[in-house]
């Protein structure tokens, strides 16, 4: 996995095939503190507290398709590769919290990537799912609910072309200030 | 919400509203990309981003796009499976954005499906 945007993509995934219906998505950076937060949780079936315990050893997922499951001990490797960790909070019926933690400049951590395709392609093939996008950078934050953009849609379909691309163009525009906060 | 307007959401209501009604019929076209960990690591993320914008610029309303997990193959990824009404589903392997760009135009808008890039066509068990 390149970046963390396609780990951030891989694990809502997760939430997806647990049957959520709303899915937040958050990213904290804090230079101050030198720490990336990336925490993805949801109102999926959750797991017990067996599942949870193998799900950190790379041979285990509980889909029968294929025996092992990668995507979540992939982010703790990225994670513990630049001094962070992976956590899991779950609880079975209710749902799940997945939260990364990085060395924000550490040699080895991998860059965000592209946050807003990330993004797009999640709310563009799930649009009955209610996501809410926060991202914080030091002091300013940015957030994105989709339930307040369906409620105004009043029953245009989110998919529609035009309707992806101005919430692309509202996440794009943050972006550029956020990356530019950075130099 | 950090910058969208009530206004542009507002805008983009009434006039959807005056076609919504193609849209309610249902959908012409289907197309599924396989995002488990081995598609997105392959590229599935790019194939389904150009997918979006080849339906926002040929204005094809009637094509939705949706996500599924592991397809159990993962030395094919990136996968799409494309369904047509009352056709059977067609199963594309090994994409990138040019063969998923061809695939969109002869399948998805043409109703031809592209022998050369597809794995299985009907049954979602043949392998
Ligand atoms: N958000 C979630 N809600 C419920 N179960 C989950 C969630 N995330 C992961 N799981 C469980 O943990 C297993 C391992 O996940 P993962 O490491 O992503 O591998 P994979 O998705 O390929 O099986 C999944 O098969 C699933 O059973
Ligand atoms: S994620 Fe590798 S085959 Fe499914
Ligand atoms: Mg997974």
């Amino acid at each position: 996995m390149q970046d963390l945007s396609l780990h951030i993509l891989d694990i809502a995934e997760n939430s997806i095939a647990a049957g959520a219906t709303e899915i937040r998505i958050k990213i904290v950076e804090d230079t101050g503190k030198n720490l990336l937060l990336l925490e993805i949780s949801d109102n999926g079936k959750g797991m017990d507290s067996k599942t949870v315990q193998q799900i950190t050893d790379p041979f285990f997922t509980t889909k029968t398709v294929r025996k092992v499951g990668l995507g979540i001990p992939l982010l703790a490797q990225a994670a513990r590769e630049c001094c962070g960790d992976l956590t899991i909070k779950t609880e079975k019926g209710k749902g799940t919290t997945i939260s990364a933690c990085f060395q924000c400049d550490h040699v080895d951590r991998k860059p965000l990537g592209d946050i807003c395709n990330t993004l797009i392609v999640l709310i563009a093939s799930n649009p009955e799912i209610d996501f809410i996008f926060e991202h914080r950078k030091d002091d300013d934050v940015y957030t994105l609910n989709i339930a307040d953009i369906r409620k105004e849609l009043d029953g245009v379909p989110l998919n529609t072309p035009e309707v992806i691309k101005i919430i692309k163009d509202d996440i794009s525009a943050w972006l550029i200030i956020a990356n530019n906060m950075l130099q | 919400m950090a910058r969208l307007t009530i206004e542009d959401l507002k805008k983009i209501k009434d006039k959807q509203k005056a076609t919504f009604s193609l849209r309610e019929g249902g959908y012409r076209a289907k197309v599924t990309v396989h995002m488990g960990t081995c598609g997105i690591a392959a590229g599935a993320r790019e194939v389904m981003t150009v997918l979006l914008d080849e339906i926002a610029q040929s204005k094809a309303e009637d094509v939705i796009t949706t996500t599924s997990g592991c397809a159990g193959l993962c030395a094919r990824e990136p996968m799409v499976t494309v369904e047509l009404l009352n056709k059977p589903p067609v199963k594309y392997g090994d994409l990138n954005k040019e063969k998923i760009r061809e695939i969109f135009k002869e399948h998805v808008l043409g109703g031809n499906p592209v022998e050369k890039y597809a794995l299985v066509v009907g049954s979602e068990t043949t392998y």
